[in-house]
């Protein structure tokens, strides 16, 4: 048996208003080569200044991972040649990171959570984007010098599913901090992933594989199966030393493998040294301190979900993991419906109808006031369980207001004693031989009745109501 | 006329100075300027060396990898000269970026010394000191990295100044070696050169190792006594005349009430150790944008790396590429421990070196260069070359102050310099020092 052992390396885009060493915005989807200046473009003469916001995300995040935030950390130039590298070095912390040594937990599903460590975080810039046509190459350096933060976890997560949960866990953490749009497919939020196998009880790792430029939950998933998979494979066929080696892979998303960059990084030496352009990064007990007050986490408010409103930890988990779901929760609370229902008719019925449609939270037809609305009429008694979810499927097509939708309906529930007392006289009167056999004692047949009692309303009676008026009835 | 006449000039008066200087600047066979143009902003023309943007002007940094490239933007030193009264007329020559200490090394063809014509003018400011030393500008800007300024200055005769680092803006300067460059005046005189740094200095937002305080302008007080330091064993290390024009200043100092104290220091074989380490580390880095891609001289190839390649391979200079080599082999993984890091400690050992030494003295005179300016063709090993600069290298690797002033000439009449040296960011004690010197010594061009 195999131990599989991932580490993880994130690049968050910090959705900072401009880049990291000069003030061009940093705006998706601008003309090429717009958002440029002397700087970002590299050109002779200019030089980098670091933008304050980017260090005071990079120390929220330090925060939100209980990590150590040095008063001293240094910018280094990672010297490489590539078009979209205009300086021909990236400036990256390398010798000592801004942020050092955190953790987050991981929560699966049976309710169990584990500890992965950060090793650490640092600041750096962004890459242009090359494209390559027929026989030339374009460069766009509209992302060039966009403000990163590198997040290296330690080697903790030993499954395709830890690593995923971590990579999510992180996901949400930053999006709860607001430092970055963490958007994965427009690649603001894309890790590389470390990949090694070890017999189980050795203690020494593997030869570690790094898949790069991961952006999507289900690649790193299979990409780390299908890795995990060849490694073991090589071992058990004796050739673990000649096709596992120390190297960059490449996860093709079509044949779902991964190749081998072979060759291109084999001697990269980047020749890292301090950037003499930038004095060490000295921040002060002060602005660390002041970098402390960020929002709830997602742990806390998972935790305060738990203490305060009684709900079950798998669905707190379930609210906060994503910030925009946790929101809508709290808004749907804020009508004043019970923690139950809120929970019950966001986690289940509503994001079962988004799930079929492929929609996120952000994209739902119904917002969280009229999803509040829809469970007070069901604790008021207007309308019923069933007729709550009539009510939701009809308003995920449709933009009408609540009220109306349950007039136009007809869900009103019939809750008057009188109205309720006249259908039950009739279901009775017309099943004499039934209630003959309930007297006798098969008990059963009450729910037949009640049935036959909501059918006869076509659903608008009231269900509690009917079992309590069956009963009176029936002694 | 010097840069104090002129600044007093009517605008028409200071037009005419241009048009006189534009037709001397043609007349001379100096090879001083690469052209002379004009920002066309009004004020007392400045020679810029041609590795400080100008906007829309070629900065060429006197290499054929950068021909074709003009600047969309000004250098925050030219900004400021304009707020000074002051504007860039001309590009004067260089040592291809700014490595070399003779001038030769330029893609435009050498400049030659006013003095004799036969001489090297210095590097790799030797544009501008010949321009200035040849009466072919009022003053002049160049560049210091580990003498750029003040041995060119000495060698033809006129007054050069590098200040603490920090104290000019770098945004602007092309990137030679980022901890040691500082741009810095060439004039006929300490009074302007106090005058153009006043008009240069300050703090920039845009350059993050800009000096971030406060900044009082130079009123210089010639008759203020100070405590100057002799480095003792650099005297041993010069020519003889070098070191009869040393032993007249240390004479002219005292007599004019100064204090003299003898120090030593460990030795210029460090400073040159050191220097060659670091500034080629930086440069290596710094010289890499220069890929054919955005802008320059590109040189087509078949694929990315052959375009590089052919690239850099035409568009660099012999020692270029020799320091660039020099300075990716220190940074290399498995020596850069035993080269950079090393030279990064024996930088501190420097710095405290002068620390010391300022602890009893407010001024430090030492010799620019070991002899006066030399001819044409009579030093060709690289590693003698690095060795004119011995003097003034440890300066820039403590980022300290210093003004070389003409103290006297040699037998063949060539000038001879020497080098006033402060604490950080005390140029208020350089230029009183030095025009007490300037005043006694009475030095005639």
């Amino acid at each position: 048996m195999f131990e599989i052992v991932i580490g993880l390396e994130v690049h968050a885009q910090l959705n900072t208003k401009t880049k990291i060493f000069c003030s061009c915005p940093t705006s998706f989807n601008e003309h090429q080569n717009s958002n440029t200046c002397p700087t970002c473009l590299a050109l002779p003469g200019a030089l980098p200044v670091l933008n304050k916001e980017a260090v005071n995300k990079a120390m929220m995040f330090g925060h939100a991972v209980n990590a150590t935030i040095n008063e001293k950390s240094i910018f280094n130039r990672k010297n490489y040649f590539y078009p979209d590298n205009p300086k021909a070095y990236q400036i990256s912390q390398f010798d000592v990171a801004i942020v050092e040594d955190g953790e987050l937990m991981i929560d699966f599903e049976d309710g169990s959570s584990k500890r992965v460590g950060i090793t650490r975080a640092h600041l750096e810039e962004d890459a242009g984007k090359n494209t390559h046509e027929a026989n030339h190459s374009k460069v766009d350096l509209n992302r060039c010098g966009t403000p990163l933060l590198e997040i290296v976890s330690e080697p903790d997560m030993r499954s395709a599913e830890e690593a995923v949960l971590y990579l999510k866990k992180l996901h949400s953490i930053v999006r709860y901090l607001d430092i970055s749009d963490a958007n994965m497919q427009e690649g603001s939020f894309r890790c590389d992933v470390n990949i090694s196998i070890r017999p189980e009880g050795q203690e020494e790792f593997g030869t570690r594989v790094e898949v790069k430029n991961m952006n999507s939950f289900k690649f790193i998933n299979q990409a780390i199966n299908y890795e995990v998979n060849r490694q073991i494979e090589a071992y058990e066929d004796g050739v673990y030393e000649q096709e596992v080696v120390q190297e960059t892979r490449l996860f093709n998303t079509d044949t779902g493998e991964t190749r081998s960059m072979r060759g291109k990084e084999e001697s990269a030496d980047y020749r890292y040294f301090p950037d003499p352009d930038l004095l060490p990064l000295i921040v002060t007990k002060a602005d660390i301190e002041k970098a402390g007050n960020i929002p709830e986490l997602p742990d806390e408010k998972k935790q305060r979900y738990i203490d305060e409103l009684g709900i079950r930890a798998y669905d707190a988990t379930v609210i906060c993991a994503d910030k925009a779901v946790a929101n809508y929760f709290d808004e749907v609370l804020e009508c004043g419906v019970s923690a139950k229902n809120a929970v019950n008719y966001l986690t289940n019925e509503l994001n079962g109808l988004l799930n079929k449609e492929g929609l996120t939270i952000h994209e739902s037809p119904i917002d969280a006031q009229k999803l509040g609305a829809i469970i007070k009429n069901l604790e008021d008694d207007t309308i019923n369980g069933k007729g709550a979810k009539k009510l939701l499927e009809f308003l995920m097509g449709e933009q009408t207001e609540v009220d109306a939708a349950i007039e136009k309906l007809g869900l009103k529930q019939v809750s008057d004693d009188g109205a309720i007392l006249a259908i039950i006289d009739e279901v009775l009167s017309n099943n004499e031989d039934k209630v003959e056999e309930y007297k006798g004692g098969k008990e059963k047949l009450f729910g037949f009745f009640v049935g036959q009692v909501m059918k006869a309303s076509r659903g608008s009676a009231n269900p509690a109501k009917v079992n309590e008026l069956l009963r009176e009835k029936l002694g | 006329m010097t840069l104090k006449e002129a600044l007093n000039l009517s605008p028409e008066e200071q037009q005419s100075l241009k048009s006189e200087l534009k037709a001397k600047i043609e007349a001379s066979d100096l090879n001083a300027y690469i052209d002379s143009s004009d920002d066309g902003c009004g004020g007392v023309p400045i020679a810029i060396k041609d590795n400080i943007s100008v906007k829309d002007w070629d900065v060429n940094c006197a290499s054929n990898i950068l021909k074709g490239y003009k600047s969309p933007y000004s250098a925050t030193v030219i900004e400021n000269l304009h707020r000074g009264g002051m504007s860039a007329f001309g590009r004067t020559n260089m040592d291809e970026f700014a490595m070399g200490s003779t001038t030769e090394t330029s893609v435009f063809g050498k400049t030659l010394n006013p003095h004799d014509k036969n001489c090297v003018p210095g590097g790799s400011s030797g544009g501008s000191a010949a321009a200035v030393g040849g009466g072919l500008a009022v003053a002049a800007l160049g560049s210091d990295t580990g003498g750029s300024i003040r041995q060119p200055a000495a060698f033809c005769g006129c007054v050069g100044m590098k200040p603490t680092y920090g104290r000019v803006s770098r945004y602007g300067l092309v990137a030679f070696s980022s901890s040691l460059d500082q741009i810095g005046p060439i004039t006929q005189n300490v009074e302007d050169a106090a005058i153009l740094y006043d008009a240069i200095a300050g703090h920039d937002s845009h350059d993050s190792t800009s000096a971030n305080i406060e900044y009082k302008p130079t009123v210089i007080d010639s008759d203020r006594k100070m405590t100057v330091a002799v480095i003792e064993n650099y005297l041993e290390e010069v020519d003889a005349p070098t070191r009869k024009a040393m032993e007249e200043s240390i004479e002219a100092l005292k007599s004019a009430g100064h204090t003299v104290v003898y120090k030593k220091m460990m030795g210029t074989k460090y400073d040159i150790s050191t220097y060659y380490i670091v500034a080629p580390a930086e440069a290596s880095a710094n010289l890499s944008r220069f890929d054919g891609i955005r802008y320059g001289n590109r040189i087509e190839g078949d694929n990315l790396e052959e375009l590089y390649l052919k690239t850099r391979t035409e568009g660099f200079g012999d020692e270029v590429k020799r320091r660039i080599m020099l300075g990716n082999f220190v940074l290399s993984s498995g020596y850069y421990d035993a080269y950079y890091i090393k030279a990064q400690k024996v930088r501190h050992l420097i710095k405290n070196e002068y620390e010391q030494i300022f602890n009893e003295a407010d001024l430090i005179l030492s010799p620019v260069t070991p002899s006066a300016a030399f001819e044409f063709g009579t030093i060709n090993d690289p590693l003698e070359m690095y060795k004119s600069d011995m003097f003034t290298l440890s300066i820039n690797l403590a980022g300290l102050p210093a003004i070389s002033l003409p103290v006297g000439k040699d037998d063949r009449g060539m000038p001879i310099g020497a080098q006033f040296i402060a604490k950080h960011f005390d140029e208020q004690s350089l230029f009183d020092g030095a025009s007490s010197l300037e005043k006694i010594i009475n030095y005639k061009g």
